[in-house]
This record gives C-alpha cells, sequence and structure tokens, in this order.
C-alpha cells in the first residue's frame, strides 16, 4: 500500500461533556476519492472541519503529507473547500471569486488570468466571467466555487455536502462532473454526503460513519455487499431483516418462522437458540424459485405497488415481511395480495448481521 | 372596501398635512425677507455668512471623522459578535442603546470632569484635543444608529461560511474585513454613516459645552438674534437631511445581491 497523503490519527472532538468524534482514524492514499457517509449528527463534517482547520481536535493528529495539520490555521494548510451553501462572495465577479485565492497567494495578475481561464475550462463555463453570483443558478454557482477550491492547486480537496442544495437532476450531472474533475487532476478529496447513492456511485472508498466513530471503510462494493454492521447493513441500500433462531449451530441451521435456512459457516460465535437477525437485498430474492437459489421460504403477498419499470412485492413470511422488486412484464399480470407465494435466494447472499 | 379605502386617504392626508404644513410655512417665512415681496435674500445672508461657512465645515469635518470611527469600531465589533460571540448580542445590544437614553448632556459632564486639564487624559487643555473627544462623543452618540445598519447589513449575508471560504483560500483577517465583509455590507455601512452625518451636522449639546465652532451651536446663536435667517437655516439642514436619506436609497441600489444562500 502507498505511503497515505492525508492521515487521521485517532482523532477526538468534544464540547464540553458532548463527545461528537470519538477516537475516529484513517488514512487516505494519494489521488483517492473517499466519502464519509452518515446520518446527520454522525460527526463527518466536524471530522471534515477538522481536516479543514475550522475546528480544532480536542484530541489526535491530522497529517497531510507527511506534515502535522493539527494546529495550522486554515489559511495556512492550502486545503481546498466546496460549501454546501456555495459561498460564493456576493460582491466579486466569477473571475473574480475564482481569482481570490491567487492574489491572496500573490500571484502576478497574467498568472492568475491564465489560471482562471483555465479553470473556467473545466467546469465549462468560459461565458460566465463577468456574471456576479446573483445571476447563475445553483448548480452554475457550485461549479463557480469548485472552480475558486482549486485555482490554487490545493493539497486538499474537501466537499462538505456541496450537492445538497441542488435539484436531483443538476445533482447527478454536478456529481459526475465533479469525479471527473477530480479524477483528471488527481487531487486527494474528501466528500461528505448523506446520500447514499452519491457516495456509492463517486468514491473510491467509503467511511460509513455512526455516533461520532467509522462503522466500516471500504469500497463501495465491499459496503453494499458486505456490510460490518447491522447499521451499515441497514443505512447503505435497502435491506431485509428477518428474525430467526438457531437450532443447530453445528450444521448453520436456522428455523424462520418454523421453515429451515441452512447458513453453513457464517454462523461463528453462535450456538443453539440464539436469536439472531438475517438480511437479504431485495436483487438477492426472486418471487419463485429460480435455478441457483438453494433456499426457499413461503409466504403470502402482503402489499404490491406498481412503480412502472418494476413492480415492488411485500411478502410476508410469518411475523417477517420481505420486500423484493420484479421487472414489470406486460404479458405476465402482476401478483394480487392475499396469493400465496414461495420467495427464493441463495444462502450465500444472506448476512448474519451482529 | 371602498370606504376603507377613502379613510386610509384621509389618515394620509392628515398626516402629510402635519408634516408638510409647518415646513412650507417656514419655508414661506423665510423667504419675507425682504418687504412686500418673496426673495431668497435670508439664504443669500446666510450662505454668505463666514461663520456659517466655517461652522458648517467644521461639522462636516467632524462628521467625516465621526464616521471613520464608527466605522473602525462598529464593523469588526459586530462582525466579530456575529461570528465567535453571537451569546454577547443582546448585550452589546443594549450597551449600543444607552446613547439613546442616556442625555448628551451627561455623557458631556462625564467627559469634561474626565479628559479636564488637569486629568491625566488632557483631551481639554487642547483645541486639537477638544475637537477629537467632540468626535469620540458623536461616535458614542451615533452608536446606535451605526450597530443597527451594520447588524442589519451582516445578516443578510452568511457571515460565517463566507468567513470560512475566504480563510480556507489563505486569507487573512485582514483581507477578510477588507474585501469579504466589509463591501457586502457597504450599503449598510453608508446608511450608518448618512444617519451619523445627519446627526453631526445638527447637534448642539456637546459641541457648545465643549466650546467648538460647529454648525449646532451657530444654528442657535442666529435663531435667538435673527429673525428669518432661522427659518432659512432650518430649511437648509432640512434639505441636507434628505439629501442623505435620498443618498442611502440611491446608494442601496448598488448592493451587491446576496447569492451565497441557496435559494
Amino acid at each position: 500500500m502507498a505511503e497515505p497523503f492525508l492521515s487521521i490519527q485517532h482523532v477526538r472532538k468534544s464540547y464540553g461533556t458532548n463527545t461528537v468524534v470519538q477516537d475516529f482514524s484513517l488514512d487516505v492514499e494519494p489521488g483517492e476519492f473517499v466519502s464519509f457517509l452518515g446520518p446527520s449528527g454522525c460527526g463527518k463534517t466536524t471530522v471534515l472541519r477538522m481536516v479543514a482547520g475550522f475546528e480544532e481536535p480536542s484530541a489526535g493528529k491530522i497529517v497531510v503529507g507527511g506534515k502535522d495539520i493539527t494546529r495550522l490555521k486554515p489559511n495556512q494548510r492550502n486545503v481546498g473547500m466546496v460549501f454546501q451553501a456555495y459561498a460564493l462572495f456576493p460582491n466579486l465577479t466569477v473571475a473574480q471569486n475564482i481569482a481570490f485565492g491567487l492574489k491572496v497567494a500573490g500571484m502576478p495578475k497574467a498568472d492568475s488570468d491564465r489560471r482562471v481561464a483555465e479553470m473556467l475550462d473545466i467546469i465549462k463555463l468560459p461565458q460566465m466571467a463577468d456574471r456576479y453570483p446573483y445571476q447563475l443558478s445553483g448548480g452554475q454557482q457550485q461549479r463557480i466555487a469548485l472552480a475558486r477550491a482549486i485555482a490554487p492547486k490545493p493539497k486538499l480537496l474537501l466537499l462538505d455536502e456541496p450537492l445538497s442544495a441542488l435539484d436531483a437532476k443538476v445533482r447527478v450531472s454536478l456529481r459526475e462532473e465533479i469525479r471527473s474533475i477530480q479524477k483528471k487532476l488527481g487531487i486527494t478529496t474528501i466528500f461528505v454526503t448523506h446520500d447514499q447513492e452519491e457516495a456509492l456511485s463517486i468514491s473510491d472508498r467509503i467511511a460509513v460513519m455512526y455516533g461520532g466513530r467509522a462503522e466500516q471503510v471500504g469500497t463501495p462494493f465491499e459496503i453494499y455487499n458486505r456490510p460490518a454492521t447491522k447499521f451499515v447493513a441497514n443505512f447503505v441500500g435497502t435491506l431485509n431483516v428477518l428474525e430467526g433462531t438457531v437450532t443447530d449451530a453445528g450444521a448453520g441451521r436456522v428455523r424462520v418462522n418454523s421453515q429451515e435456512v441452512a447458513l453453513k459457516g457464517k454462523l461463528n460465535g453462535s450456538k443453539s437458540g440464539d436469536t439472531l437477525s438475517l438480511a437479504l437485498r431485495p436483487e438477492a430474492i426472486s418471487l419463485a424459485r429460480q435455478p441457483g437459489h438453494d433456499t426457499s421460504l413461503s409466504g403470502e403477498i402482503a402489499e404490491v405497488h406498481f412503480l412502472g419499470s418494476v413492480i415492488r412485492v411485500r411478502v410476508g413470511i410469518g411475523g417477517n415481511t420481505v420486500s423484493l422488486d420484479t421487472f414489470n412484464n406486460s404479458t405476465t399480470p402482476p401478483p394480487a395480495v392475499g396469493d400465496k407465494a414461495d420467495i427464493s435466494f441463495s444462502s450465500g447472499d444472506m448476512l448474519v448481521l451482529h | 372596501m371602498k370606504s376603507g379605502k377613502f379613510w386610509a386617504w384621509v389618515v394620509f392626508g392628515i398626516g402629510t398635512a402635519y408634516f408638510f404644513i409647518p415646513l412650507l410655512a417656514t419655508f414661506e417665512f423665510s423667504m419675507r425677507m425682504r418687504r412686500g415681496v418673496h426673495s431668497f435674500d435670508a439664504y443669500q445672508v446666510v450662505l454668505g455668512d463666514p461663520r456659517f461657512q466655517a461652522t458648517f465645515m467644521y461639522s462636516v469635518i467632524a462628521a467625516i471623522f465621526t464616521i471613520i470611527l464608527g466605522v473602525l469600531i462598529v464593523v469588526p465589533a459586530a462582525y466579530w459578535i456575529r461570528l465567535r460571540l453571537p451569546q454577547l448580542r443582546p448585550i452589546v445590544e443594549f450597551i449600543t442603546l444607552l446613547p439613546l437614553v442616556i442625555p448628551a448632556i451627561v455623557i458631556v459632564f462625564g467627559y469634561i470632569r474626565m479628559y479636564g486639564s488637569n486629568s491625566p487624559l488632557p483631551f481639554l487643555s487642547s483645541d486639537l484635543g477638544a475637537s477629537a473627544l467632540l468626535v469620540i462623543g458623536y461616535a458614542t452618540l451615533a452608536l446606535p444608529y451605526m450597530y443597527r445598519a451594520v447588524d442589519t447589513g451582516l445578516r443578510t449575508i452568511d457571515v460565517r461560511t463566507l468567513t470560512e471560504a475566504a480563510q480556507i483560500l489563505g486569507a487573512g483577517w485582514t483581507t477578510i474585513i477588507t474585501r469579504v465583509i466589509l463591501p457586502n455590507v457597504l450599503i449598510a455601512v453608508l446608511s450608518g454613516a448618512f444617519l451619523t452625518f445627519a446627526i453631526v451636522i445638527g447637534e448642539f449639546t456637546m459641541a457648545s459645552l465643549l466650546n467648538r465652532p460647529a454648525f449646532g451651536p451657530y444654528l442657535q446663536n442666529i435663531g435667538a438674534n435673527r429673525a428669518y435667517e432661522p427659518a432659512a437655516l432650518a430649511i437648509i439642514a432640512f434639505a441636507i437631511t434628505w439629501g442623505c436619506m435620498s443618498l442611502i436609497q440611491i446608494l442601496s441600489r448598488f448592493a451587491p445581491k446576496s447569492a451565497n444562500r441557496p435559494n
């Protein structure tokens, strides 16, 4: 593994008796795009603000490029940041906003003008140089904010929920644009979001945070398919949770509503009689027995929602309810509420939540 | 509804008459200096009087220094309170309101006792010192207006985010205040400045008790000894005040639009 470019080491942040970040550690490689994902109040923005220098850690260390920056002021860190609220200077034009950091750094005007033009090209808004922020749409303002942040060639780029204030369509196109610019410039980036789709779609790695801690750090594939904790499994993606009882720990057999499920090799540490939470992603379940699916459960259709291209079906299995999606097929009518139904899945797709 | 509108116009008419009739009467009286005809003789006498020019210039200069002092004190203070000490806002607001409650005469007697020629800070032992003390006193009198104007201006921008955005781009406090905060509250500062100007131009108590050659005492002196000139001076003072108010309105059109808050 390459030497980490950003190293957050055992960082803690308390306000009086309230600890909002507890022993948070993370190494980020050069050029990596890492997202902090979590619900409101999980401490993700506080960690980002500590990296930016707006908050001082109560304990721990932050190292960038081998240099300890924990006690440096924000204006001494050479870090770029994009804010949720754009934070463009209303009294300056687009070009002046982008040139702000260059002027503060004492760059000669000719060089600064060249860099501003280059930035405007990168964000594909070369004709907007003389406009004021109030003359731009939200998406355009946020692109200018991005250009302003990267113009001084910062060592690290911090994005604090930059897409939250934008409408859905702009959000999707801008996140792709951010990722493409980040890849092009190779700039190490931390992206804070509470939107799992955003985090899954553009990150190299995701740190899922809860209660001031990193619950799991991994690639989007790992986070989605192999959640390490119950919280991660529930927070990322849709999840069906079935309550079961271990009937034979040695053979890996679990009873779910009087039906047996085999989970060989997944019950490490569990004893016969223990109660377990078993999780299944909706896309791993089929309505009817499918080849390759080694497990099936019988139940009754509880709800049917027609969503256009897919039909969301909820199947009641005793006290549990399982949600699954099937593709809409114009020649086959959707199942009816009250019908008996079998669901099938591969036991390998079933997660045991601890 | 129609009768409601009628009564609204009646109330408006009464209010307008209450305000304008004395003004028109004063204006009309100020033009009666020449017997039998209306003329601007009183205005010619007033504007041609060297004491008018000297005292007016003195007050204008005092107003400019008061505005500079007020801006230097109020802008950083109001900015810092919004940014870092919001819990102190009610206390600071109360303090800034004190000059409206404590009469100027009390303040000026306090100054005379504190800064007399025998005190460790003998402001009153020289003309320059007394004028400086007058400017300080004026800055105190204008504090409620200046603070409120600047604070209202700061409320229209996201002070914290703009400050952080400038900081992360490498800016220090001086750059942040001069290039980010001040330009975005400039119209508010100008409103405070013009209100300060209007207060200083007509102020009598402090200037008189500190024995300064200001416009306020000159107005009082003319009023006590002449017939038509005080009326002309009153109209001139109104014109200056209204001019200031109009400038606030005109300049507010050039205010930077606040686009830093999403939607």
